[in-house]
């Protein structure tokens, strides 16, 4: 075969290929969605993080703000400590308050942060304070059962 | 009797199995020598742009018609089984990381191994069986430099490109049946897409395996093409062991490769 032509043939196939490239990173992967902006860390320490796995979302108001960076176990506190990479664009005030949530009831658990209305901001390596640990239906039957027979308890005992 | 019976069916099994662990590290070590003389397949790219010609260009076809028909049956079968939960949004993120995580990859290397590796054993084995590639040795031309080299490159190269091609096609395809034909909503499918699909673990890890792919298809065909026995029933045999062992060798170095990936490194 002519040899422009076998180059213009390859130069075709590469450039669909990259084109490809180009619209799996952008239309079809977050890379434009600041999927690797800049980011700050945040720590958090909660009592419980229930199923909150690494990457799973931080959402504020419900929009995505950045990523769970790294989860383990404080060995000093006894409790989660939680990393947090969120994005530059949107500082925190320092009264900020995490929370772990279910999007859901069966789905994966991400870190809602509730802005507060101090004037300073947090920084980078901050502690978010107000935090709110993961709710484990076990032990909200297990209240809801305790308090139920508690209420038939004090119901027999005014009857009597 | 019965002991020697017993005897000779273990020393078969034994055989057996000495003889795959040699023709493995047969391979590797052809892979190395590959390797080592590559230097002139860079020197001289035209060689490798002929052999992307060859495996890359000329499997297109076959690659981007087969990612269409598998996005859409993936993209019917997800909605079918994802309406029984009430999520058929979620369709878009279905199709899109089972394409770009493993079927874009491993069908993919797949197809290029039935399509291009066969082709390139088949080739080479012939060269051989008609005294080419000795005639090369005469004029002082190494085989593996001239011959060998430039195929895997081209091999190499192409295999990540088919991969991601393979992948587009078959979002688009998700796209058409879900979208187009069962009326999923456009906005949904696509944002949903784009919050679970991640650049780095998915996409990137995506086209890492494709390279690997590459690599042990083009390594395997080059390599069964050199060793091919110099007669017709020798080619033919070679040919058909290019395509049995790489598609055995992706489907192992996919489940390899995955589990590190989703699972980590330590």
């Amino acid at each position: 075969m002519e040899r422009s032509t076998l180059n213009l043939w390859v130069g075709v196939f590469v450039l669909l290929g990259f084109f490809a490239f180009l619209v799996l990173a952008f239309k079809v992967g977050n890379l434009s969605a600041g999927g690797n902006g800049t980011t700050y860390t945040l720590i958090a320490h909660f009592d419980n993080i229930g199923q909150l796995k690494e990457r799973a979302p931080v959402r504020s108001a419900g929009v995505l703000v950045g990523r769970v960076k790294s989860v383990r176990f404080d060995p000093v506190h006894y409790n989660a400590e939680v990393q947090m990479a969120i994005d530059t664009k949107f500082p925190f005030p320092k009264d900020t308050s995490a929370s772990v949530l279910t999007s859901g009831i069966l789905g994966e658990q991400y870190i809602g942060l509730d802005a507060g209305g101090d004037e300073k901001m947090l920084k980078d390596g901050d502690e978010i304070k107000l935090v709110q640990g993961a709710v484990v239906l076990e032990r909200l039957i297990g209240q809801f059962l305790f308090n139920k027979a508690q209420d038939s308890g004090a119901d027999k005992g005014a009857q009597k | 009797m019965v002991l020697e019976a017993t005897l000779r069916g273990i020393r078969l099994v034994g055989d057996r199995t000495l003889r795959i662990v040699e023709r493995i590290g047969a391979t590797v070590a052809f892979l190395v020598m590959t390797l080592v003389h590559s230097a002139t397949s860079f020197r001289r790219f035209d060689l490798v742009i002929r052999e992307i010609f060859f495996a890359g260009v000329q499997s297109l076809i076959i690659i981007l018609v087969s990612g269409l028909f598998v996005g859409m049956v993936l993209g019917l079968q997800g909605h079918e089984t994802l309406q029984n939960y009430g999520s058929e949004q979620s369709v878009g993120v279905l199709v899109a990381l089972s394409l770009v995580r493993e079927l874009g990859p491993v069908v993919a290397a797949l197809l290029f191994a039935s399509r291009a590796g066969s082709a390139i054993t088949a080739e080479i084995g012939l060269m051989k069986a008609t005294e080419q590639l000795s005639a090369m040795e005469m004029m002082a031309i190494n085989p593996i430099a001239r011959v060998v080299a430039p195929r895997f490159w081209g091999g190499v190269i192409s295999m990540p490109l088919l991969a991601m091609l393979f992948s587009a096609m078959g979002i688009i395809g998700g796209f058409l049946v879900a979208v187009v034909l069962i009326g999923v909503d456009d906005g949904a499918f696509w944002s949903q897409m784009q919050a679970a699909v991640d650049f780095r673990h998915d996409i990137v890890n995506g086209i890492i395996k494709s390279l690997v792919f590459g690599v042990a298809v083009s390594a395997i065909a080059t390599f069964e093409g050199y060793e091919a026995p110099p007669t017709a029933e020798g080619v033919s045999g070679a040919t058909t062991r290019t395509v049995v062992s790489s598609s055995l060798a992706i489907l192992a170095l996919d489940l390899v490769l995955t589990a590190f990936m989703l699972k980590g490194w330590n």
